[in-house]
């Protein structure tokens, strides 16, 4: 049973990991605006390059 | 994207009469429907953002763009320091994932604007740009001419946003999810017979992540526990806080002296349960709120004052001080309370109090904020703000009735008042039975007394009312009913009375071209081309009688008067050269032509379409229909036989309706209040629910629990209906819960309850009560 003494830490560690992404991505408003951000990410970027408008 | 736009391109060949910018049908041979889309098309391709129609749909729904105009958001703009400046605008008519894709672009085209990002979900636009405020309007009259209608995001509106909040609890949710989850994994292995050290490891690791995990996770919870033990009344926040700490308290203490029995993972899922719970419901609810509050900015106004040295500037209506002289254009509202300058003015009251005919005030006559201008161009002396105007006073009559609607107490929490002083009885009982008749020890015993308050965590009984509530908000949403209100669906479930307004409720509000088979028919083809350069209210309406029109070129419009082009005139009576003969005060145009007898057209106030249905259908529900109206009792009599309304009241003040409600109330009734003018509020309040259409005052649709958009009036009906099912479906929900209660507290109560055991009660209860909520949204897709 030492081998749970290994396990535990690695698998709370990398659930860890997951909440601290989630609650991230929360702050950094990625949750503001499921509607629109699901075509954004379909829109080609016009001719010319990146106008300086966060898109 | 390639294949759209070939798509697109064939699509286009294919059906040549379709118009090249909408997609809406055009005249044979003509690329666009009208001249809007026909600028909105020449717009995007100076910009160069052709690409628009690559990506928008292959099929456009044809929808026309809005004419383009905006009102000027300059008094709106903060400047945040240093030449930068912010705005935010509620943006109408996006369709589709292009239209973000083309108002973004066409605004970053522009080098001054350094962030342009429209939310589709809240259709927020949020702009910055480097430079002076005044840009403001340069990009809303750009954002306008693409074919959107834009407004300012008033403050007002901004106010009943609340994301914050809704972050804030779906934070707890993830931080309870995960530790719901690990400490499910270590209990699961406690159960499959972990022993000794093993066990008591595995037991200390759960107290590690669950105590810190509900300590941030509960705090809504016991904030709102707390404040309903101060207030001294029942709240089902009580018995989950009390629940949840006497659980991981005994835990605890179990872990220390390594017994068997850990209740780690009942405590931490119970409440990730709840905040899912109450999540989805705050988010619904967030939905509908964020919805109402784009409306209110649609409506929002702002006044055009006019400075000592003669110039104009534009101001927010809070901004405006007595003695301010204001300009007031043809189809604006009026900002404040004022008196007349200069000429007559005719004016429209419906929105203050339900006159549906317009009022002609001679100059030095006070006209009251809310009304519209119908007439020419006037100017007015603000005589009252803030807590003078007829507003305000409304306001306070509001704040007087909304207090009467806060006595009443939801559901749940009608339940928690018996349930819970039952459980904590229980749980006593438990303790002392075990202890003084069985001679336990008082820790033993205390661990069974735990139990049962542990089983008996009213997680169903929580989770009843919000889980119904998520289905029904997210289903009156789609039938374009936005709930507001927290306790609306209960409220609006047992109505047995329906109290109507007239004007703008029953009725549309707003003037709409009387039929009259004597009419040449082309007349009115000739006066819709040169009504659709105006803005007037009546040249709107004309042109809504006559779908696919194209404006006549070199209209010139004569304020207070009417229009000309060449020869050919619409406009008043005496603009066209027709003799008074008394019905002065009546809305009409007149058309003349060179060589025809002038032609009359007749406005008036008319009812909804399905006005005369949703009273029928009200009254086949068992409910009674009454009206009660602020307009002329010759006018409210006639649209009261016509409905076949019995009981109904004319010519009623905000107080006297206010009083009707009291004495409905006060005899037992539960009316639902439906209306929309700034003279409806108080009875808004005062009504056991209330619901406004979209076009009402702000004032008025901040009173109602629920906001219903569109035509429809038969949205009253379908409102109540699903409300009604709903209240059943958490009746039902709770007895589930009760049921439930009553087979597993005897097994707690006799010492049989385990770890497992009440772990899977619990979530097995809880869906249970979703499934049966889930039920709601089956059963009216069927219908």
């Amino acid at each position: 049973m030492d081998i749970l003494l290994y396990l535990l830490p690695i698998a709370l560690f990398l659930g860890g990991l997951g909440l601290a992404a989630f609650l991230w991505s929360l702050r950094d408003g990625q949750f503001d605006d499921p509607e629109g951000d699901s075509a954004r990410i379909l829109f080609d970027e016009p001719r010319g390059g990146n106008d300086g408008s966060r898109l | 994207m390639t294949l759209a736009l070939a798509l697109s391109d064939r699509a286009r060949t294919n059906v040549a009469t379709l118009c090249a910018h909408c997609g809406g049908r055009t005249v044979a041979g003509e690329r666009f429907c009208c001249a809007g889309c026909e600028a909105a098309h020449g717009l995007v391709g100076r910009l160069g953002l052709d690409q628009y129609y690559a990506l928008r749909p292959v099929r456009p729904d044809g929808e026309r763009p809005a004419t383009a105009e905006s009102t000027d958001p300059t008094p709106y703009v903060r400047v945040i320091g240093d030449g930068v400046c912010a705005l935010d605008l509620a943006v109408d008519g996006l369709r589709c994932a292009a239209c973000l894709w083309l108002i973004e672009h066409a605004l970053a085209r522009d080098g001054r604007v350094t962030e342009a990002r429209l939310n589709a979900t809240t259709r927020r636009l949020s702009l910055r740009w480097q430079g002076p405020a005044t840009l403001g309007e340069t990009f809303a009259g750009l954002v306008a001419r693409l074919g959107y209608r834009v407004a300012p995001f008033t403050p007002q509106a901004v106010r009943r946003l609340s994301d914050a909040e809704e972050r804030d609890l779906l934070r707890r949710m993830a931080v309870a999810g995960f530790a719901a989850a690990n400490v499910m994994l270590l209990s699961v292995s406690v159960w499959s017979g972990a022993l000794g050290a093993t066990r008591d490891l595995l037991h200390y690791i759960s107290a590690l992540i669950a105590i810190p995990a509900l300590a941030y996770a509960l705090k809504p919870f016991a904030v709102s526990a707390w404040a309903s033990l101060r207030q001294r009344r029942g709240s089902m926040d009580l018995p989950v806080v009390v629940g949840v700490l006497l659980t991981v308290g005994v835990s605890l203490a179990e872990t220390l002296r390594s017994g068997p029995h850990a209740y780690f993972e009942s405590a931490t899922m119970l409440v990730f349960f709840l905040l899912v719970g109450r999540y989805v419901e705050r988010r619904a609810r967030g939905r509908a709120r964020s919805a109402a509050a784009h409306l209110l900015s649609l409506a929002g106004s702002v006044a055009t004052l006019e400075q000592a040295d003669g110039t104009l500037r534009h101001v927010t209506p809070a901004e405006l001080k007595t003695n301010d002289v204001l300009r007031v254009a043809a189809g604006e509202r009026l900002a404040a309370d004022g008196v007349v300058l200069d000429a007559p003015a005719l004016l429209d009251n419906s929105f203050v109090s339900g006159e549906s005919r317009p009022v002609r005030l001679a100059p030095g006559g006070l006209a009251h904020g809310g009304a519209m201008n119908v007439g020419a161009l006037l100017r007015l002396r603000v005589t009252a703000v803030g807590e003078d105007t007829l507003l305000s006073r409304i306001a306070r009559l509001l704040e007087a009735a909304e207090q009467g609607r806060s006595r009443f107490v939801a559901l749940a929490d009608r339940v928690a008042r018996i349930y819970t002083p039952t459980v904590h009885l229980l749980a006593l009982a438990t303790f002392l039975a075990w202890w003084l008749i069985d001679d336990l020890a008082a820790r033993d015993a205390l661990l069974l007394a735990a139990a049962v308050l542990i089983v008996t965590c009213p997680c169903a009984l929580a989770l009843a009312q919000p889980t119904v509530a998520t289905v029904a908000i997210g289903r009156l949403a789609r039938l374009g009913v936005l709930t507001i209100s927290p306790t609306a669906l209960e409220r609006l479930g047992d109505v047995d009375l329906v109290v109507f307004d007239k004007t703008g409720t029953l009725t549309r509000g707003k003037a709409a071209l009387l039929e009259d088979a004597t009419r040449p028919a082309d007349a009115l083809q000739l006066a819709a081309q040169l009504a659709a350069s105006s803005r007037h209210p009546l040249a709107r309406a004309l042109l809504a009688a006559v779908p696919d029109v194209r404006a006549l070129p070199d209209v010139h419009e004569h304020p207070g008067e009417g229009l000309s082009c060449g020869e050919l005139r619409l406009g008043s009576r005496r603009f066209c050269g027709v003799p008074e003969d008394g019905a002065a005060d009546a809305m009409e145009l007149w058309l003349a032509r060179p060589g025809e007898a002038p032609v009359r057209f007749a406005f008036d106030d008319v009812l909804r379409a399905d006005a005369a249905d949703t009273v029928v259908a009200l009254k086949a529900c068992g409910m009674d229909v009454v009206l009660l109206s602020g307009d002329r009792a010759p006018t409210v009599r006639r649209i009261a036989e016509e409905l076949g309304i019995e009981s109904w009241q004319a010519g009623l003040t905000p107080d006297q309706k206010l009083a009707r409600i009291g004495e409905l109330v006060a005899a037992g009734r539960k009316p639902l209040m439906v209306g929309d003018g700034i003279n409806d509020a108080p009875a808004l309040a005062a009504a056991h629910a209330s619901m406004s259409p979209g076009e009402a005052a702000d004032v008025a649709s901040a009173a109602a629990d629920a906001v219903f958009q569109g035509e429809a009036l038969m949205a009253v009906v379908e409102t109540l209906a699903l409300a009604k099912a709903a209240l059943a479906a958490m009746r039902r929900n709770v007895a589930l819960a009760i049921v439930y209660n009553t087979i597993a507290v005897p097994v707690a109560m006799a010492g049989l309850l385990t770890p497992p055991l009440a772990a899977l009660a619990m979530s097995s209860s809880s869906l249970l009560v979703i499934v049966s909520a889930l039920r709601l949204r089956a059963a009216q897709g069927r219908a």
